[in-house]
């Protein structure tokens, strides 16, 4: 849409005309802000936990369920050096062999959004799908935050259904 | 041809004055646009409509996606 609008206005006699191609879903994918509706509502990026404890691949179970149980949590994202979320340690992967190695233990490939969703989108998506959490991500994969369901079920009431679906 | 460019440049030409039209739907314009942003759907810029765009600024023109 924007090329063709960029043609057009060419066409009317605009010299200097830009056309930024990635968008608005780039920009919201970056975390930037946005004026409008949703910009006062709550969404995926400001709701998730973006303390949730994080381990690699290579850890030992018993070593990451210690030290995530002793900060309170009961789950660990698991990231690479570059903070890209490989896996996700859940309640129930932390319960497994003390020995075992956080690659063998966890969920692999967990479904990821973006930190601009909806946060109404995101509990209904979550409900639907009996997710109890999800790690919210950049567009490069990057780790926010966990954000769990009775969160999102929480901060979504009230909100409104949105025109357009972000998921 | 349009000059192509990504969000950095984006930042850049807006702090140097550029004018920001978002070319979606004006539903999906309410809902979110970048700071500073006017509306002006595809299916409306004309003639017409091409008055309430200053001349001799650089456009910076975006919809959702590269689609």
């Amino acid at each position: 849409m924007a090329p063709r609008a960029a043609s057009r206005l060419e066409s009317l006699g605009f010299r200097e005309v830009q056309l930024y191609t990635a968008g608005k879903l780039d920009w919201l994918a970056a975390g930037l802000p946005t004026d409008g509706e949703n910009s006062t509502r709550p969404r995926a990026g400001t709701v998730c936990h973006r303390d949730v404890p994080t381990c690699a691949l290579t850890e030992p179970v018993g070593e990451v369920r210690e030290r995530v149980r002793g900060a309170g949590w009961d789950a660990a994202v698991v990231v690479d050096g570059a903070r890209v979320v490989l896996g996700l340690l859940r309640a129930d992967d932390l319960a497994k062999s003390a020995d075992a190695k956080v690659e063998q233990a966890m969920s692999s490939g967990p479904s990821t959004f973006r930190p601009y969703v909806p946060i109404k989108e995101m509990a209904d998506y979550l409900t639907k799908h009996e997710l109890e959490s999800s790690p919210i991500t950049t567009s490069d994969g990057r780790l926010v935050g966990l954000l769990y369901r009775s969160d999102a079920v929480r901060e979504a009431d009230g909100c409104p259904d949105c025109a357009r679906k972000m998921i | 041809m349009p000059t192509l460019i990504d969000r950095g440049q984006v930042q850049e030409f807006v702090a140097a004055g550029a004018q920001l039209i978002e070319v979606l739907p004006t539903e999906e314009y309410g809902e979110d646009h970048l700071p500073g942003a006017r509306s002006l759907p595809l299916p409306q810029i004309d003639a017409d409509s091409a008055k309430t765009i200053t001349r001799g600024q650089p456009l910076v023109v975006y919809c959702w996606d590269a689609a």
